[in-house]
């Protein structure tokens, strides 16, 4: 479904990702993980198709097509959806009517019907459920004065509306209380299926105790140094990230 | 003094002259009084110029190169039905129509009207009934320290009348709707409206102004708004005049004890446009919302020019300007509160935000307050801001294509102060224009 080859990417004059590969196919669930700083949401960004970011070299192909010529919105019509670390809050734009006009650009491009209003009313309802979510939230504007775990929330919610091929989790679990952790694994897990692949962006192993990745790949420093199961999860929970920095310097030594 | 006239002045004399001429004793020797003693002071004013603080950002030159004739009343094929294609043309209230400035008797439509209420054209009420406008007319609008205050003082000829005694609620709008059809010579029109809330009652009106296509012409206009003791208006202008137009207007509100108004000011069209909008909280306990939005692009420039002075103890007043400006657009927002002393209790709150869609367009806003009591809360704040890319970003990352996104982002940020609007007819007719106005604003109707 996806494969990143060699991607470095630069934002201003850094050079933040340093030569990224990475495949995923469909109905995996990948996990990236990585302390602060390492490059995670800025993989995450350039999946999405963030502009201010530039793709300096390598190559990112999503179900055959080259991704890095397509618009952010024509990606979220062909399956990819990220939620954000930091969702922006739009004050005046409705959280509802705009979903009803993102899913319905995302069917158009299915080539399925529009939804009517009834038909989104309950499919909203039923997502609703799912995220124990409250309906006041819901048709508030995008995010306005929600809380960090709302917002949170919120992107699942979104997520499970819109249905995507391909979903990325920027840190959708930091700011979320055990309660409201369990409820956004609950919805993502209810959405795994075998045409649908996550990757799991994080900094913490806790997630994964409820989300369970097939694969678990560490950034550090804008490069991708160890790739494993969901054991490595554990064992980076336990260990903390600083022996990796020696690991990749000797390894880099060695090469 | 002679030496001292500038030759733009010149037009605007014999214009004097000639009207005298044809008024000859047809009109009331207190309105021959302030017409001379404003085309005296309009003689000595001249036309502003930058150098004067309050036309530092406005240059009128463009406007006194051009010797405007007083415009004339021509149909040109006009018929209600255009005019009910128009932006607030098909809303189902009373409505006068001017055309070049001129009463439509033909065009203007007064029923539904309760019968206590007085809505005529000025030119009737002059010739018919001018005692009973004395009290009120030129009584407000200060032409002794406005050039374009005194030339309309000057020529007042014709415009609105309109009184509502106490008692009367009237919810839907009385519409003023002057519109331009601009013949070849450039004309100049001078509306002077005047609306009179007796007291204990309640309207709604609706000015607009417009001119279609690319013709150069100048409305060059006065309202003012007498709010007795509990008397509540909705006061509403649209200003879409033609792209080349040049367009001057002070509307001036003078409110009394415990009355409620509010006013918003649209400005759409128009190559030269200045607002001046003076409210007068003049008895204890009024309030006044002051709204404004400005919507340009080419070329286009808008002065507003807002002027707030609390009078007297315990008034409220709350004032939100907002400005979308594209291409090369240039406006200017200067919001002065001045709080007279003792006027204690005061409560103000003034903002302008301006949206920058393109690099070139151009803002100066400048907030001032003059405050001389002591016991009071008044607040101001501007910003100038461009489209916020996150926000963009956001939506598109949903898959709502570029041009709609913007369009959504632009309209939330006009809502804010369109539903402000309480006038459910007035508000309706207002987002349908910007629907259209906005690319792909069908898709934006569906999703706000
Ligand atoms: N637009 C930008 N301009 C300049 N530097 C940037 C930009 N975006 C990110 N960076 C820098 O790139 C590095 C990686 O940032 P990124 O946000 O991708 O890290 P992260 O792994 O998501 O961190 P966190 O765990 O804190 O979310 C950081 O040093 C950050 O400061
Ligand atoms: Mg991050």
């Amino acid at each position: 479904m996806l494969e990143i080859k060699d991607l470095h990417v630069k934002a201003g004059d850094k050079e933040i990702l340093h030569g990224i590969n990475l495949k995923v196919k469909a109905g995996e669930v990948h996990s990236i993980m990585g302390p602060n700083g390492s490059g995670k949401s800025t993989l995450a960004q350039v999946l999405a198709g963030r502009e201010s970011y530039e793709v300096t070299a390598g190559q990112i192909t999503y179900e055959g097509k080259d991704l890095l010529q397509i618009a952010p919105e024509d990606r979220a019509r062909l399956g990819i959806f990220m939620a954000f670390q930091y969702p922006v809050e739009i004050p005046g734009v409705s959280n509802t009517y705009f979903l009803k006009a993102a899913l319905n650009a995302i069917r158009k491009e299915r080539g399925e019907e529009e939804v009517d209003a009834l038909d989104f009313l309950n499919l909203v309802k039923e997502k609703m459920e799912l995220l124990k979510i409250d309906e006041k939230l819901i048709s508030r504007p995008v995010n306005e004065g929600f809380s960090g775990g709302e917002k949170k929330r919120n992107e699942i919610f979104q997520l499970a509306v819109l249905e995507p091929k391909l979903a990325i989790l920027d840190e959708t679990d930091s700011g979320l209380d055990i309660d409201a952790l369990k409820v956004v694994a609950h919805g993502v897990n209810s959405l795994r299926s075998k045409d649908r692949a996550f990757i799991v962006v994080t900094h913490y192993q806790r997630i994964l105790n409820y989300i369970i990745p097939d694969y678990v790949h560490v950034l550090y420093d804008g490069r991708v140094v160890k790739s494993g199961g969901k054991q490595l999860a554990i064992e980076l929970e336990k260990k903390g990230y600083s022996w990796l920095g020696e690991e990749t310097v000797s390894a880099q030594l060695v090469n | 003094m002679i030496e001292a006239v500038q030759k733009e002045t010149d037009i605007y004399l014999s214009n004097f002259a000639q009207l005298e001429r044809e008024l000859a004793d047809e009109e009331p020797a207190w309105l021959r009084r302030v017409r001379k003693a404003a085309i005296l002071r309009y003689f000595e004013l001249g036309f502003p110029t930058r150098k004067q603080e309050e036309w530092k950002y406005t240059e009128v030159r463009p406007i006194a190169r051009i010797p405007f004739k007083p415009a004339q009343y021509e149909l040109d094929g006009l018929t209600a039905d255009k005019l009910n294609q128009l932006t607030f043309g098909n809303l189902q209230c009373p409505r006068l129509v001017f055309v070049n400035g001129h009463y439509s008797a033909e065009l203007s439509s007064l029923e539904g009207l309760p019968d206590p209420v007085e809505v005529h054209s000025l030119a009737q009420v002059l010739k018919e009934d001018p005692d009973s406008i004395e009290p009120y007319l030129t009584r407000y609008a200060d032409y002794e320290n406005h050039p374009f205050i005194a030339l309309n003082t000057a020529f007042i000829q014709d415009g609105a009348f309109v009184y509502i005694p106490k008692g009367q609620v009237l919810k839907e709008p009385i519409h003023l709707l002057y519109f331009s059809t601009a013949p070849e010579e450039a004309a100049v029109a001078y509306p002077r409206n005047l609306i009179v809330l007796e007291g204990n009652n309640q309207a709604v009106i609706l000015e607009s102004y417009v001119g279609l296509g690319e013709r150069k012409y100048f409305t060059n206009l006065v309202t003012e708004i007498v709010a007795g003791e509990n008397a509540i208006a909705d006061h509403y202008k649209l200003q879409q005049e033609s792209r080349e137009a040049f367009h001057i207007a002070t509307l001036q509100v003078h409110q009394d004890r415990s009355s409620s108004v509010r006013t918003f000011n649209v400005t759409l069209g128009g190559a030269l446009t200045r607002n001046e909008v003076n409210v007068v909280l003049d008895g204890e306990g009024a309030d006044c919302a002051l709204d404004g939005l400005y919507l340009i692009s080419g070329r286009q420039h808008v002065d507003n020019h807002t002027r707030l002075e609390h009078a007297k103890p315990h008034c409220d007043s709350r004032e939100i300007y907002k400005g979308i400006l594209d291409e090369k657009a240039t406006a200017v927002f200067h919001g002065r509160i001045v709080v007279q002393p003792g006027a204690q209790k005061t409560d103000s709150k003034q903002t302008n935000n301006n949206l920058l869609l393109s690099d070139e367009a151009l803002i100066n806003t400048k907030p001032q307050l003059e405050i001389y009591a002591n016991d009071v809360k008044c607040t101001h704040g501007a910003t100038i801001g461009q489209l916020d890319q996150d926000a963009l970003f956001y939506l598109c990352s949903r898959g709502i294509d570029k041009a709609t996104a913007r369009s959504l982002l632009i309209y939330a940020f006009a809502s804010e102060v369109v539903n402000r609007i309480k006038v459910e007819s007035v508000r309706v007719e207002l987002d349908k224009y910007l629907f259209s106005w906005l690319p792909k604003g069908h898709l934006v109707k569906e999703a706000v």
